[in-house]
């Protein structure tokens, strides 16, 4: 087995790789995408720790994240479509109406 | 070296190379098939990390529900232009990033953690724990999903409706 370590790192890199997505795709279903990899990758640290402590509140708390995870994915492609029927563009560079 | 440390290496280098094709290849579909490869290792790891009633959760819910759904809007709204490559981008994302991964790999792994596990009992990440658990101590954030998922639905249909 094993070391929770080796979890833990695999997590942050997992996260961090998911964080690149987000700041630099310029394609908002990407920028999605990258989010549920970010979510994936505390739920893999979630799950390591319910593990190795015995407890089984991590593995709850997982449960609780998907289900958050799968209402975020619906609002946002819900609003992608909606973005993209009035611009037909993908690009978040372009919505900056309530920019100041 | 056991089997089980030479699995997790193979599936953590497989999931590195997953999510770094969904990060960099420029075709939409061929990201969103990276993230399907990357979130059926994710539930390889959690059933070798004895929560079997995740790993399932993990691939009905998204390895097929929230990913069909993303396939779904893709192939619905094709966007066809390319995105821009803009280099500086890329170098101030990568170093961010790095630079958010080694400091929360040296957080996490601050000495402390326990370098093994409890040993596991037959039961333990079974279904029945699980339900067991979360209808006695997490009965009131359960419920409160079931509303966040009516919200979800409704706001969706509202968003996502055709205007008249």
């Amino acid at each position: 087995m094993v070391p929770l370590d080796y979890y833990l790192i695999l997590g942050a890199v997992i996260f961090a790789i998911g964080v690149i997505g987000v700041l630099v795709r310029r394609n908002l279903i990407v920028v999605l995408m990258s989010i549920e990899l970010m979510l994936n990758a505390v739920n893999l640290t979630f799950v390591a720790f319910s593990r190795y402590l015995g407890s089984m509140q991590g593995q709850v708390i997982v449960f609780f994240v998907m289900a958050v995870a799968a209402a975020e994915a619906v609002i946002g492609l819900a609003i992608v479509i909606s973005v993209f029927r009035h611009r037909r563009s993908l690009d978040p560079q372009e919505m900056q109406l309530l920019k100041w | 070296m056991d089997a089980s440390a030479i699995l997790f290496y193979v599936i953590s280098a497989l999931l590195v190379l997953a999510s770094l094709m969904v990060v960099f290849l420029r075709n939409v579909v061929h990201c969103a098939l990276a993230l399907v490869v990357a979130l059926f290792l994710i539930a390889i790891l959690f059933v070798m990390l004895h929560a079997p009633m995740v790993g399932v959760l993990q691939v009905l819910v998204y390895a097929g529900a929230i990913m069909v759904l993303f396939l779904f809007v893709i192939m619905f709204l094709n966007p066809t232009a390319s995105e821009p490559r803009p280099k500086l981008w890329w170098g101030f994302g990568s170093l961010a990033a790095l630079l958010l991964a080694a400091s929360l790999a040296a957080l996490l792994s601050n000495g402390g953690a326990p370098a093994d596990p409890v040993a596991a009992t037959e039961i333990f990440g079974s279904p029945e724990t699980l339900a067991k658990s979360l209808f006695t101590d997490f009965v009131l954030p359960f419920e409160i999903t079931s509303v966040l998922l009516l919200v979800a639905i409704i706001g969706a249909v509202v968003l996502a409706k055709r205007e008249p």
